[in-house]
């Protein structure tokens, strides 16, 4: 059995980033991994998805229903992907979401943030301040790491493992600024 | 040995490597690019990489490279394959010298396609190897091993990946880099490489005289194997041969077939073991249709039976699925969860500031009872602003717009055609249609690069592949020697110009060409170019929506009115739409 993480978001918020991240991690312990991404057109500003699946030898794909953990870098694409999760799988969630285009082309009712948590159901989820949080850390960019770093408890691979898998991943001159967002994750994660 | 966490296509590219690969060529095309891309970018690399035009292309410089003795690999997507489908079934009959490597990226559920071709097909109609990799690792060593088989059976040989193969990761033992000690020499030898009639015919025998020794051989090497356990068993391939392996029984026997062709008796030998086989395999039914030649008494589920659709791609819950459909047990159950109540969709966009946007909001609004053919690149996303309304396959934009011409039709016919796709295939449309008198406007999208496929250079960008400076190619030059008259140049992003041009062309008849240029925003960005952004003046929108309907993702409506956000790049094509004078460029303090 494998830990299986679905990282959900928009074209462009550092889902396969994020993933190489965890990825990492992973051989740094060698431990096996898979993980399937979104590539080519959808990104272009569509719902992307990253499948990590800790542990597991086969295939990269997780089945509806069974993953143990969701990242969402946007709280709109954490309620389209609440399906993922088993009955007691866990949530970490960006506070922020972007209204699709399609909302104002075809003039739908906008998504508010209280209908889209109770979209997220009986599971336990925590919402994060990903942007004001990234902000202090020094780089908006950072957000992903926030999340992470949130998340980093419940995921299981040794804190220093993914540290040194950050420092592996992000570009050099940001790696300071990555690790000090990870740690402000961990603490917005642990706080109520 | 070495272990990394990699994309697939990085594994693929790594095996070439440790090949000693001399020479990679292939066109863009999503799931296969990453493979050339990795391959350019790394500064070490001993082989030569090149981006050709199209595929056909690519195919026959790989093999004229691997008839003077180099190790070579072409790559592509499916569909690329049937633009290389004529050099490829006489390759089968001239043979190879260096190792030859077809990389064809089949993308099952049409992830980023027009079809779900299967491009074991092709390899079974030329009676050329395949390699069917079911895992990261093996993807990884079946392409290195590629090129040795290529060279013991002097045949080309194919390697098809799928997306789940290309676009997974995961963690793979690499070996080391071999650079390669060989020198292009060709022989000359008629017989082989001249298909007169006289010789083709005997090329032919040669090529069906060999496929026994590849059966045996593709079994020996251990890429089809099985495990024998109980009364029942599975046969499967590919990725879904790891979806398998995650969800059988213990008792379930297991056959995997990771190469092509298949060797009958061997099949044979291992469905005669059980009462009742179950194939899986994604797209065709190629084992399925060899099972049930080979199959005697035993009975066969599959496509053919029900169980296993022919469309869409594989999944441990789907195949867990189908095992239990056949009546064999699986020792993994899913149930289904509830699907979230709807939301709205977040379908991929335009980028904010794409020149496309522009160009065809401009053609919609001069030809509002057009016809609008178009083409494969990140403009058929102009479906969502009614501008597409064919799309079938690289190139047919022209062609589509003058066979509409050809039959009569009386609305204005405007087709829309990307400039790499242009020099793929879109030419002979343009010769042709012009040969022809057709009566068509043909916009050429031209933004210096292959962007849709993650930004690969082309003959119009002024740099290879490795990024060596090379004169662009004119695409003025190229329409005006196909004999169009009108030929104008002009960037969308200056609305109102490109309006005006438009309406010239509708006045006129014959083939008119223009040419719609202006970088891709995410070339720009990269370049460092920084246009600043454009805001909206609150106190004087109308709220009248006119620059919300141009579909730009930094437009929203706030509170009713138009707001623009970070995204904004700065083209300025919205403070054009907008009737009352609303928006305009940010002026910083």
């Amino acid at each position: 059995m494998s830990f299986d993480v679905m990282i959900v978001g928009i074209g462009g918020q550092g889902t396969i980033l994020t993933s190489n991240i965890l990825g990492k991690a992973c051989v740094i312990e060698g431990i096996p991994v898979r993980g399937a991404e979104t590539h080519g057109m959808a990104q272009r500003g569509g719902s992307v998805e990253s499948q990590i699946r800790i542990g597991q030898q086969y295939g990269p794909l997780i089945a509806p229903g069974t993953a143990d953990l969701l990242l969402s870098f946007d709280l709109l694409e954490a309620a389209r992907a609440v399906h993922w999760l088993k009955p007691d799988g866990k949530i970490y969630t960006s506070q922020e979401f972007v209204v699709p285009t399609s909302v104002f082309m075809q003039d739908y009712p906008s998504p508010e943030e209280p209908m889209l948590l109770e979209m997220l159901g009986s599971r336990p989820y925590k919402v994060v301040d990903c942007r004001r949080i990234a902000e202090e850390a020094g780089n908006v960019l950072t957000q992903n790491i926030v999340l992470l770093g949130a998340a980093s408890p419940d995921i299981p691979l040794k804190k220093e493992s993914l540290l040194e898998a950050i420092r592996r991943t992000v570009p050099q001159k940001t790696v300071d600024m990555n690790l000090k967002a990870f740690d402000m994750g961990i603490d917005a994660g642990k706080s109520e | 040995m070495v272990v990394h966490y990699l994309l697939g296509n990085e594994a693929i590219a790594h095996g070439c490597l440790e090949a000693a690969v001399d020479i990679a060529c292939g066109y863009p095309g999503t799931p296969s690019s990453e493979v050339i891309d990795t391959l350019r970018m790394d500064p070490d690399r001993a082989c030569k990489v090149e981006w050709s035009v199209n595929e056909k292309v690519a195919f026959e410089e790989a093999l004229a490279a691997s008839w003077c003795g180099l190790r070579t690999i072409c790559t592509m997507k499916h569909v690329g394959l049937n633009v290389a489908a004529d050099p490829l079934m006489t390759s089968a009959y001239t043979g190879t010298k260096g190792g030859f490597v077809i990389l064809s990226a089949d993308d099952p559920f049409a992830h980023s396609s027009q079809n779900e071709q299967d491009s074991r097909c092709y390899a079974q109609f030329a009676r050329i190897p395949c390699f069917d990799p079911s895992t990261l690792q093996e993807a990884h060593d079946m392409v290195r091993d590629a090129f040795s088989i290529s060279e013991e059976f002097s045949l080309p040989v194919m390697f098809r990946p799928t997306t789940r193969i290309c676009h997974s990761k995961s963690d793979v033992d690499m070996g080391e880099v071999k650079v390669s000690d060989r020198t292009a020499l060709f022989e000359k030898d008629p017989r082989q490489y001249v298909v007169i009639p006289a010789h083709t015919r005997i090329l032919h025998q040669k090529l069906n005289q060999k496929q026994p020794a590849i059966k045996k051989k593709l079994v020996e090497l251990g890429y089809n194997r099985y495990e024998v356990k109980g009364k029942t068993a599975v046969i499967c391939s590919g990725v879904g041969a790891s979806y398998v392996r995650e969800v059988i029984g213990s008792d379930v026997s297991l056959a995997v077939i990771g190469a092509y062709p298949i060797d009958e008796g061997w099949l044979a030998g291992f469905i005669q073991k059980h009462e009742k086989v179950l194939v899986v395999e994604e797209l065709s039914p190629i084992i399925e249709e060899i099972a049930r030649q080979v199959s005697g008494f035993v009975l066969i589920y599959g496509k053919k039976t029900g169980q296993v659709p022919y469309e869409g791609e594989l999944s441990p819950e789907r195949v867990a699925k189908y095992l239990t459909a056949a009546g064999i047990q699986t020792s993994v159950r899913y149930e289904e969860p509830q699907k979230p109540a709807a939301l709205p969709v977040r379908s991929p966009v335009l980028c904010a500031g794409c020149m496309h946007r522009a160009a065809m909001y401009a053609m919609k609004k001069v030809f509002r009872d057009g016809i609008f053919p178009s083409d494969i690149g990140c403009y058929t996303l102009g479906i969502q602003l009614g501008t597409v309304d064919t799309t079938i396959c690289m190139g047919a934009s022209i062609t589509i717009a003058s066979g509409m011409s050809l039959a009569g039709e009386k609305r204005d016919i405007v087709c829309t055609i990307g400039d790499s796709t242009f020099l793929h295939t879109g030419i002979q449309g343009l010769i042709n249609a012009v040969y022809n008198g057709a009566n068509i406007t043909v916009v050429i999208l031209d933004n210096r690069i292959t962007a849709m496929t993650g930004h690969q250079p082309n003959p119009t960008t002024g740099l290879t592949a490795c990024g060596i400076l090379t004169p662009p190619v004119s695409i003025e030059a190229i329409c005006r020697a196909a004999g169009a008259t009108f030929v104008e140049t002009v960037s969308p992003s200056n609305l109102t110009t490109f309006m005006n041009v438009l309406k010239e062309a509708k006045s006129k008849t014959g083939v008119k060409v223009i040419i719609a240029r202006q970088p891709c925003v995410i070339s720009e960005k990269r370049s460092k170019i920084n246009r600043g952004k454009y805001i909206v003046h609150q106190d004087v929108c109308i709220g009248c929506k006119a620059c919300i309907k141009f579909g730009c993702p930094a437009i929203e409506l706030r509170g009713g009115l138009a707001f623009i956000t970070d995204l904004c790049s700065g083209c300025g094509v919205c403070s054009e739409l907008c009737p009352v004078g609303a928006i305009s460029r940010e002026v910083k303090e």
